[in-house]
């Protein structure tokens, strides 16, 4: 928390939520009766939890020898020398040093393993034995999936039957390390459909179960949580930069469905007013056509899944379906927090269509060697946007959360079967 | 001036407990469902719970999902779900009616609007699912300032310590959960439910109605034995469903068997003299 002195910056933006699970008007805890009280037990469970050196140092063994972490800050040269060119080309003299954070080599192959432990680390501590998830692309359903089977803890992962057509591998995944897959035939049959099932289990099997949310959404505590447990990113980050370039970095770009890996990447830095900070949505087929899945950038405040933020719905408050190429981004909300930092103006929220993404994604498998997650990818053509026009010693880090062999398919549909 | 003080006051009064059904406002379309709304009251029913269509029903099981899907697709709104209350109001001024639903589609409509629009339309009453004690300030204070009643769900989870805080600004009557679950799934063990009745009703002198499960007449009729209320939601909405044609229209028949239903509901509910 920062303190500030008086007429300067009055306000750390790192102080959310309140008591009331408040981050500003959004967030809250808008659940039935019958999940008030878990939620109120899960609360103090985790407070108690965050206070206890022995559940810390729990965390960060495993985040060393079983997820391998840190993860590493990488200097994309080529991607840097690239984006340069790109500058040279309309006359521009500049081009940011851009580097990755390598959060697509934790095991499982994305950032979603850091959440996880920490949630299954706190359901152990609770006693619960059964673990009940929701998954879209299926990378939380696999990091939720591995770490009941590291525990031996029962796992069932709820996934939209639409989304367990198109992502067989990850089904497979998740079958292979013992958890019960459960294909969702309501609604649109995606991930806003697998959350609602996931809550109906939960209100059934209140005694054992435990509900491991894969984002920054949900009611309190969840965003705070999920958001606490995230953090290891920018933490690293922030040292692994000191030490390579003996400063801050200039700006942080990350890929945004429920919004994760960004707050991740973002909430240590939120009050170095020297960072620019941005977050990308996908914006599907382009925003103009409304098959798409920003929220922040068109969308509006509601009310959904425990808390207040930004949808995409119609006039009547019905949500309506969210379009992405990125299975892990096809959400029609956006985590509470990332609301907040939005109407506040701290950071600057961008989206990236379908078509920029899947360029983004070759290019960085061509020049870095690097298959990106088509998530990410949102993130990285921001970047080639960004970074053309920084100067040469503007210094710009991209969350790399998570690699793209799971999307290889999609992608090969996509440019016709290369 | 809500009816639900006085239509529990007078069945009670009579030795028996109210049977409360809950039908979705548009299901099938709009101008059947109209007619079922009309037909209640005629067919047994005390009390109406016009369930508000959303397309995320999270507390709900498949039955009431499909009816809330049937509705949002026959074009039906909430501005069309008041005005159906509306409708029904010139002709029967007497039945309470309780709209049941979830927070987004009146936190989009406008709160002040909707109480506004809602009193006028002639609504008693409001349950909504995704508004715990703890967001009282979002729609429940606004509600009961504006004279309407703000039912509140009590579950088995709410212990004798929360009990007091989801009863405090809970007025018409108390839903009482009878499961841990979802509307339509379980069907709860009855021996327990006067039980569960007797609790609540050691920290209330509001009535208690009991709902989650109750299927046939003699459900009905074991939950009729302890509770004040007794409602039926999931077994209506499906029996709509059933009476529908291959189209997914309503048919002669869908009325009629809704009313059919009530009737051997009502008859089990007065048949426990209480």
């Amino acid at each position: 928390m920062l303190h500030a002195r008086p007429n300067e910056r009055p306000n750390s933006f790192r102080t959310g939520p309140d008591e009331n699970g408040r981050f500003g008007l959004f967030g809250g805890r808008f659940v039935a009766e019958t999940l008030m009280p878990l939620i109120l037990d899960l609360q103090k469970a985790y407070e108690a939890a965050k206070g206890d050196p022995a559940f810390q140092a729990e965390m960060a063994s495993m985040l060393t020898h079983y997820v391998g972490r840190p993860s590493p800050l990488y200097f994309a040269e080529r991607m840097t020398e690239h984006l340069r060119e790109v500058a040279a080309a309309s006359g521009l003299s500049g081009g940011a040093k851009i580097y990755f954070k390598r959060d697509e080599l934790n095991h499982t192959g994305a950032h979603k393993v850091n959440n996880v432990l920490g949630q299954i680390l706190l359901a152990r501590r609770m006693g619960k034995k059964r673990i009940i998830a929701e998954t879209g692309a299926g990378q939380h359903g696999v990091a939720t999936a591995t770490l009941c089977a590291r525990y031996g803890l029962q796992c069932v992962v709820y996934m939209g039957a639409v989304d367990v057509e198109r992502q067989k591998p990850n089904v497979f995944r998740m079958k292979m390390l013992g958890a019960e897959v459960v294909p969702v035939t309501s609604g649109s049959k995606t991930l806003k459909d697998a959350m609602n099932e996931a809550l109906r289990d939960w209100v059934t099997n209140v005694a054992e179960t435990f509900y491991c949310i894969g984002t920054v959404a949900g009611p309190h505590p969840y965003p705070a949580m999920v958001r606490d447990f995230q953090c290891v990113i920018g933490n690293e980050t922030r040292a692994q930069m000191m030490e390579a370039e003996g400063r801050l970095p200039d700006s942080l770009v990350a890929a945004i469905g429920g919004g994760s890996n960004a707050i991740g990447l973002f909430h240590p830095f939120l009050d170095d007013p020297s960072v620019e900070i941005f977050g990308v949505e996908a914006a599907g087929h382009g925003l103009s056509s409304g098959l798409h899945a920003a929220s922040l950038t068109g969308g509006r405040p509601g009310v959904l899944h425990g808390n207040r933020t930004y949808l995409l719905m119609d006039e009547d408050g019905q949500i309506q379906d969210a379009h992405s190429i990125s299975a892990g981004l096809d959400y029609p909300g956006i985590g509470p927090e990332h609301a907040f930092l939005h109407d506040a103006g701290r950071v600057t929220y961008l989206s990236a269509t379908d078509d920029e993404a899947l360029a983004a994604f070759q290019l960085c498998a061509k020049l870095e060697g690097i298959i990106p997650a088509l998530e990410p990818a949102h993130a990285l053509a921001k970047v080639m946007e960004l970074a053309p026009k920084k100067p040469r010693d503007h210094l710009m880090v991209m969350n790399l959360c998570g690699r793209g062999d799971k999307d290889i398919f999609t992608v090969a549909e996509h440019l016709g079967g290369m | 001036m809500s009816r639900l003080p006085t239509t529990f006051a007078a069945n009670a009064a009579a030795g028996r407990a109210s049977l409360v059904t809950f039908v979705t406002a548009g299901d099938p379309d709009p101008e059947t469902s109209l007619a079922i709304v009309k037909a209640l009251p005629g067919a047994g029913a005390d009390v109406i719970e016009l369930g508000m269509p959303f397309s995320d029903p999270m507390a709900d099981g498949p039955a009431i999902q499909w009816s809330s899907m049937r509705a949002l697709k026959a074009g039906m709104t909430l501005k069309g779900t008041l005005a159906l209350v509306a409708t029904f109001r010139k002709t029967d001024a007497q039945t309470p009616i309780v709209l049941m639903g979830y927070y987004n589609p009146i936190y989009v409509y406008g709160v002040a609007r909707f109480l506004a629009d809602a009193r006028e339309a002639g609504v008693d009453g409001l349950i909504v699912v995704d508004l715990p004690p703890e967001e009282d300030d979002e729609l429940c204070l606004p509600a009961l300032a504006a004279g309407l009643n703000f039912i509140r769900l009590a579950t088995p989870t709410t212990d004798d310590a929360r009990l007091p805080a989801v009863l405090a600004n809970t007025s018409g009557f108390v839903y009482y959960v009878s499961i841990t679950g979802i509307t339509g799934a379980a069907t709860p063990d009855f021996s327990k439910v006067s039980a569960a009745v007797a609790r609540i009703k050691r920290h209330t002198a509001l009535p208690v109605a009991v709902g989650f499960g109750v299927k046939t007449p003699e459900h009905a009729a074991a939950v009729a034995q302890g509770a004040d209320g007794v409602v039926v939601g999931s077994a209506l909405v499906e029996t709509i469903r059933t009476s529908l044609d291959g189209a997914g229209k309503a048919t002669e028949g869908t009325v009629a068997a809704v009313t059919s239903l009530v009737r051997g509901l009502a008859d089990a509910v007065k048949a426990v003299r209480k």
